[in-house]
């Protein structure tokens, strides 16, 4: 169900791992077509010879002592698990 | 003095008080509470809050640290141990955190009481939050408008004297919108210069945590206790953190002060030119030289900013997938049911919206002509502030081209929401820093609505930022102007055109 943009909604709420009912699919679809619209105009932009930017004052190769330290214990990190056995996360079975 | 007199000092004049001892800590958590027990029913801006443990705190409180026995509301998308962090989304229903974030070891540090989760919309995705999954926050001022978003609840708290102080966090205009909004004051931080570790990220290059308070000092107090290099946050900036609070004065002569000509756009609301046009002036009478300068990209930052924001929200909104926290759909038939059904039952749309977006954006194909191409036009933006700031010292604009909006009004049209954010993107894209304080009223249907004046500041430069708006705010009266429901405990209670609200829980917001 693709609409004015090359995004098919349907399809990418898959690729993301979200149910979608038709009706919102349709929606996002209107809703998301209109900002794809309004983001065109990044296009008429020469950004040629640009360097990608992501920083005001960038930071490059930041390390840390490679030391252990103490954090989480296995019993804190599995305290909000919606389901947990023996110390582990329980899901689904993923292998036969 | 009376609770109600309490509530509603400034954090810098609490901080007097408690030192003389001529108030206790329990006496300070107390009158919050009884403001809260007042008002909060009708404006909503706490999802909850954990009074036994805020007393047993208070009890053992030092108040001759910085901010000693000071209670600061927290929004509820930073982690603080033991309480539960929602991000007002129901993907984290029944989540506590099992730690402090490094902002709020660092306020416990100076003494203050984390006190209280704020409502925000969900994931921090919205200027309204109205998006928020679990509760409607509404505008003290009026309460059949919005509080600005995403902060809204911490802002909302903190006008309506609900909270001393507040932290929010800031992606597009997070903090210093709603603060715009509520008529309080809300700094944005350069990027890495407060710690995001223990912030639930939405967009991590973007991202900043800052306070909203009742005055610019207050907001000073509140970085000195949270700036600073964090080594948990690799893009946190280890450069020394200046007192904040010990150079505010009253004279600007000698700052030069730029008002971009690109922000003077069509949409601006009559009344918040008005007001600004005033602002302007009277900075100029105290001292500041006003220059026009050119923002030359500003016209592309929106766009900019939706395909970074919501690329980098699809990353990091990966691990809400049901496995380890949060809620879980009931009876998956496999992980991929699993999975899908927990993210369409616990996000909002809004957040659905953002996340698909995003995908869009970085899939193959599509990466390097959005994404990669809004990066580099991040870089253009820089540029562009950098160039001003070669001239200037700060720049001027409303925070927000409109003051607050009804409730409703907006939700059906993502875009124009999106429009109304193009004064405070600029700077989380180029990570300046930015701070939003009270400039005036705008009148609407017999209704007083509060408007910001926004000082964007070079990378590192809060100290100059704090310092104009210190002066501004010292000249006008604005700052000390309270909303109807602040005038008197109460009051407010009997306006609430709005729907009934479940009683207010002490424990849990939901």
């Amino acid at each position: 169900m693709a609409g004015t943009s090359d995004l098919d909604v349907a399809y990418v709420a898959r690729l993301a791992r979200i149910n979608l009912t038709e009706e919102e699919a349709k929606v996002f679809q209107k809703q998301l077509d209109d900002v794809l619209q309004y983001v065109e105009k990044l296009r008429e932009v020469n950004v040629t010879g640009l360097d990608a930017a992501a920083h005001a004052l960038p930071v490059f190769n930041v390390f840390r002592e490679d030391a252990p330290r103490q954090w989480f214990t296995a019993e804190q990190a599995l305290s909000n698990a919606p389901r947990q056995a023996k110390g582990l996360f329980v899901v689904p079975k993923v292998v036969e | 003095m009376t609770e109600n007199e309490l509530a509603v000092l400034s954090i810098a004049d609490l901080q007097l008080l408690l030192r003389r001892r001529e108030v206790s800590p329990r006496e300070v958590i107390n009158a919050l509470r009884a403001r809260i027990e007042a008002v909060d029913l009708d404006i909503g801006a706490y999802l909850s809050l954990d009074i036994g443990a805020a007393i047993k705190e208070a009890e053992q409180a030092n108040v001759d640290l910085p901010l000693g026995g000071i209670p600061i509301a927290i929004k509820d998308i930073i982690n603080v141990m033991g309480q539960p962090c929602t991000c007002a989304s129901k993907i984290l229903h029944g989540y506590r955190a099992p730690y402090d974030a490094t902002v709020i070891q660092k306020l416990r540090a100076a003494g203050t009481i984390p006190f209280g989760k704020t409502n925000l919309d969900e994931f921090a995705m919205g200027s309204s939050t109205e998006n928020s999954a679990l509760k409607s926050t509404r505008n003290p001022w009026d309460l059949s408008r919005v509080p600005g978003g995403s902060s809204g609840g911490s802002a909302a708290a903190v006008a309506a004297h609900e909270a001393f102080g507040a932290l929010g966090s800031d992606t597009g205009g997070s903090i210093r919108q709603p603060a715009a909004m509520c008529g309080v004051v809300g700094l944005k931080p350069t990027y890495g210069r407060v710690s995001r570790f223990g912030l639930v990220a939405f967009a991590s290059s973007l991202d900043q945590v800052g306070p909203l308070t009742k005055t610019v000092r207050d907001a000073a107090l509140i970085m000195n206790a949270i700036a600073g290099h964090d080594p948990q946050d690799s893009t946190s900036l280890n450069e020394p953190v200046p007192d904040y609070a010990s150079n505010l004065g009253n004279d600007l002569r000698g700052v030069r002060l730029g008002v971009p000509k690109e922000y003077m756009i069509e949409g601006i609301d009559p009344q918040v030119k008005r007001a600004i046009d005033i602002a302007v002036k009277q900075l100029n009478s105290l001292g500041a030289n006003i220059v026009e300068v050119s923002l030359p990209s500003t016209e592309y930052a929106v766009a900019v900013y939706y395909i970074v924001a919501t690329a980098e929200a699809s990353a990091n909104l990966a691990r809400f997938d049901g496995v380890r926290y949060g809620f879980r759909a009931e009876n998956p038939k496999d992980m991929l049911d699993l999975y899908s059904r927990t993210r369409e039952e616990g996000f909002g749309p809004e957040v659905k919206r953002r996340i698909i977006l995003g995908t869009y954006v970085l899939s193959s194909g599509y990466y390097g002509a959005y994404y990669l191409r809004s990066q580099k036009m991040r870089e253009l933006i820089r540029r562009d502030f950098a160039n001003a700031f070669e001239k200037v010292d700060a720049l001027i604009s409303p925070t927000s081209p409109v003051a607050a909006f009804k409730l409703g009004e907006r939700v059906a049209d993502p875009l124009q929401m999106y429009l109304a954010d193009i004064f405070t993107i600029a700077a989380n894209l180029a990570g300046i820093c930015g701070i939003s304080v009270p400039c005036g009223f705008a009148e609407l249907e017999g209704h007083r609505l509060p408007i910001g004046l926004q000082l964007l500041g070079k990378p590192l430069d809060e100290a100059r930022i704090l310092q104009i708006a210190h002066a501004y705010e010292q000249s006008t009266d604005w700052h000390k102007a309270r909303p109807p429901i602040a005038a008197s405990a109460g009051e407010g209670m009997k306006t609430n055109p709005g729907p009934t609200h479940e009683p207010f829980n002490w424990r849990d917001g939901f």
